[in-house]
């Protein structure tokens, strides 16, 4: 084999590292991706179907409901222009309470109720995370 | 009075690292000598009076001057007296304060060990470490001054956030910022032989020690992040993959390539220009880091709400520093030419390989932190990129760099017979592949191809940094101490992969709700729970869980999570209750009360958690190993004996 020829081997062999690289982190990426909506956006029916999103608006007073002695909770995530009901099944984070900034990760069921894998309250009682606070200041103008 | 001498010392400072920034790089610019002769005392100065400053802004805290408005907002009467010097840096202005004064003891560092160098180099040196200074420092007193006094004082003050009430987390900002503030000193390195427009391998020798130094606080720094947030966030995960986790993880990424590139930069005259691009990258990154969790943008546990002067700030802070470097380096980075060349099976094939892995991995990390950001500047929607993403691509390039490093260990420099490389690797791959076969098998009964791929990686890492040091016990012979340090780091990476893996693929996670009385099963592990109690603490109430940790009807322990209420921030905290051992972690942590005496609990089984930190721990010991090797403790001497060379070259 020619130098030339071996070059062009190892360089051959290189791209072909970096292409199957590069396909398998756009394939993770497209999978990992999570699409940030409010519930003003979700009841507009702006909401990916396949694929789970992140739903972020304030715990709506007295929404905060729970069968006793079971895990499963059922609350409303709203911007107060709209209302999105969210079913989570798990332990809550520790500044997950009524009346403030929450964002979950998970699906919108068919009946409309938002499936929660993971619920996510911020952590400092002052912080609210920029997204909800965009998505209430947006919503406030919307009105 | 006192708090605005603390102000009045910052702008000191800032003056004193202007000029320290301007003279001694003039000076070496028109060939001055009292000029280049400044860097030194200003250098000097400028630490005094940010140290005078942070010593300020301590006291305050200590002696509750809730007047200002910085020790208002995060401390009280009541906060234990370690935490409030914790406090000091337990919040935006504060921490930026101790990232110009880790700057500060940096560069007085090297103001004292380059005595040795030439005085133009030293004085390039002190010059640029001056300039980063002074934007740090102008940044701090324009937009984050601590010191700012509240017109009407509050009677006591707002306390720290209950999450950072830690031990773990009072050291862990110090130590991080000691990492990554500490390749700034690489930088400067980097940026004064540009401007020399000459680099040879002295050069590396002296930028190597200071290099890994930064990187052996850096790797401690995360390491102690990861594990307050595995017990004190009360999730039991140890890396999210959170921006504000990235922007420290891509520095020590590219560091760690840096760490390796130098060492062929001095031990043959190559990857000079190279060298000097990661040098770059890495203190960039650094600073990328900085302005994403203090401008805002990222939404995290360490994101402060801020302006976004302060971003914009950064940004231009950022800019200006990477992109005169870059410059800088596209005009004179042609002039570095390599000293020789080097064959297909050799050390430098090696490390040029690891370079490429670890820089790979950084982009990675690097696109999927930045990615969301840029959409959002843009206007095109919010995402987030989760872990799964950032799990995969960070596997791609660590699976080859790990298999590439066992062999790499034992490549030779310039070039050497691929028969002899794989007969000295022979042994350590055939007791990696049985060890990581059998003993997780037999240890949990099953085993899946990617966690085999895991184990078995972390024992080849292992065995094979253990070869050298057993050959060489049976020989009689001595390493060097910088031979020791590569040995002991690589050790270290090997635990921390097994401790990952094992840890990925057989731990137990179990929400479940429990009364008091009934008992849960986790593993071969069963757990009862008591009840519980009212705790009272210095500035918090708790209540307690008392859970027995049984195994085959013995009891291990006894358990007890809290759950706090603090006395002024009024939020729940949770205190998961760890049963630790080598082989294992027991977690528990309670979650709400249910209703009929019922809690929610969250319960996990974690083997071999503990190596993960362990090994971090070991890779950092390596560093210091290495920093303090003999041939760096004498940075005058004009040329590496020829003894030491081939010392290490036999070994």
């Amino acid at each position: 084999m020619t130098p030339r020829r071996q070059r062009m081997i190892v360089i051959g062999l290189v791209l072909a590292g970096v292409a199957v690289a590069v396909l398998l982190a756009s394939a993770a990426f497209q999978e990992s991706v999570n699409y940030f909506r409010t519930p003003t956006q979700v009841a507009s029916g702006d909401v990916p179907a396949t694929r789970s999103i992140r739903l972020g608006g304030m715990v709506a007073d007295d929404s905060v409901a729970r069968d006793p002695g079971s895990l499963t909770v059922r609350f409303t995530v709203t911007d107060y222009a709209n209302n999105v009901d969210v079913v989570y099944t798990g332990v809550l984070p520790d500044l997950f309470r009524e009346g403030q900034g929450v964002v979950t990760r998970g699906r919108l069921g068919a009946d409309g109720v938002f499936e929660a894998e993971e619920v996510l309250a911020k952590h400092d009682e002052n912080y609210m995370p920029p997204e909800v606070k965009e998505a209430l200041a947006n919503a406030k103008k919307a009105q | 009075m006192i708090p605005e001498l603390g102000q009045f010392a910052l702008v000191l400072a800032v003056g004193l690292c202007l000029i320290q920034g301007v003279l001694p790089l003039w000076g070496a610019a028109v060939r001055n000598a009292d000029w280049v002769a400044v860097a030194r005392p200003a250098a000097a100065g400028q630490f005094v009076f940010v140290a005078i400053a942070f010593a300020i802004l301590m006291q305050a805290f200590l002696s509750n001057d809730f007047s200002v408005a910085y020790v208002a907002r995060n401390s009280n009467t009541a906060l234990p007296t370690m935490y409030k010097v914790a406090a000091v840096w337990g919040a935006h202005e504060g921490s930026l304060l101790l990232w110009s004064l880790v700057l500060a003891g940096w560069t007085v560092a090297v103001a004292v060990g380059s005595r040795g160098l030439p005085e133009i180099f030293a004085a390039r040196v002190l010059g640029v470490l001056g300039l980063i200074s002074a934007g740090i420092l102008l940044f701090t007193v324009a937009t984050s001054n601590p010191f700012e006094r509240l017109p009407v004082p509050p009677l006591d003050g707002n306390d720290l956030n209950p999450l950072l009430q830690d031990p773990a987390l009072a050291i862990h900002p110090p130590m991080l910022y000691i990492g990554y503030v500490g390749f700034a000193v690489a930088f400067a390195f980097a940026v004064a032989a540009l401007l020399a427009g000459r680099l040879d391998r002295e050069w590396a020798r002296w930028t190597r020690p200071w290099t890994t130094w930064a990187w052996m606080f850096l790797t401690m720094g995360i390491a102690l992040g990861s594990w307050w947030a595995y017990y004190e966030l009360g999730w039991g995960g140890w890396w999210f993959w959170d921006p504000v986790e990235n922007a420290s993880f891509m520095p020590w990424l590219l560091g760690t390539a840096l760490i390796h590139s130098l060492a062929v930069t001095e031990k043959r005259g190559l990857f000079k220009s190279w060298t000097l691009l990661l040098a770059i990258g890495t203190f960039s990154l650094s600073l990328l880091g900085t302005f994403l969790v203090r401008s805002g943008v990222l939404v995290s546990v360490h994101a402060f709400a801020a302006d976004p002067a302060r971003g914009v700030f950064i940004l231009m802070l950022l800019g200006s520093i990477t992109g005169t470097a870059l410059v800088l380096y596209a005009v004179r980075a042609r002039n570095m030419v390599a000293e020789g060349g080097f064959h297909a099976v050799s050390r430098e094939v090696a490390l040029l390989l690891n370079n490429v892995f670890l820089v790979g991995a950084t982009a990675a990390v690097l696109f999927g932190t930045l990615y969301p950001l840029f959409l959002d500047a843009l206007g095109a929607g919010k995402i987030s990129v989760g872990p799964p993403f950032f799990e995969i691509v960070f596997l791609i390039p660590m699976l080859p760099l790990l298999f590439l490093l066992g062999l790499g260990m034992h490549t030779a420099w310039r070039t050497m017979q691929a028969t002899t490389l794989l007969r000295m690797v022979r042994i350590p791959a055939l007791v990696a592949v049985l060890v990581g076969l059998i003993v997780p098998w037999l240890w949990f009964d099953r085993l899946s191809v990617l966690s085999a791929v895991g184990i078995v990686s972390g024992c080849w890492v292992v065995a094979a940094s253990l070869r050298d040091p057993i050959a060489l016990w049976r020989s009689q012979r001595r390493l060097p101490r910088g031979q020791w340090g590569m040995i002991v780091a690589h050790c270290g990476l090997g635990l921390f992969v097994l401790g990952v893996t094992v840890t990925s693929a057989y731990n137990i996670e179990i929400d479940e709700s429990i009364r008091p009385g009934e008992s849960l099963e986790i593993g071969s592990y069963e757990l009862g729970f008591r009840g519980l109690r009212n705790v009272e603490g210095p500035n918090y109430r708790a209540v307690e869980g008392e859970f027995e940790l049984r195994r085959d009807g013995t009891l291990v322990t006894v358990l007890a999570p809290q759950k706090r209420v603090y006395n002024v921030q009024t939020s729940p905290m949770t205190e998961a209750s760890i049963d630790s051992a080598w082989s294992r972690d027991v977690f528990v942590a309670l979650g709400d009360s249910l209703g009929d005496g019922a809690w929610s609990v969250r319960l996990q089984y974690k083997p071999m958690i503990r190596f993960i930190w362990f090994g971090a721990l070991v890779m950092a010991l390596g560093g210091l190993l290495a920093t303090t090797d003999r041939r760096y403790r004498n940075a005058t001497a004009p040329k590496p004996s020829p003894a030491t060379d081939t010392l290490e070259d036999a070994a």
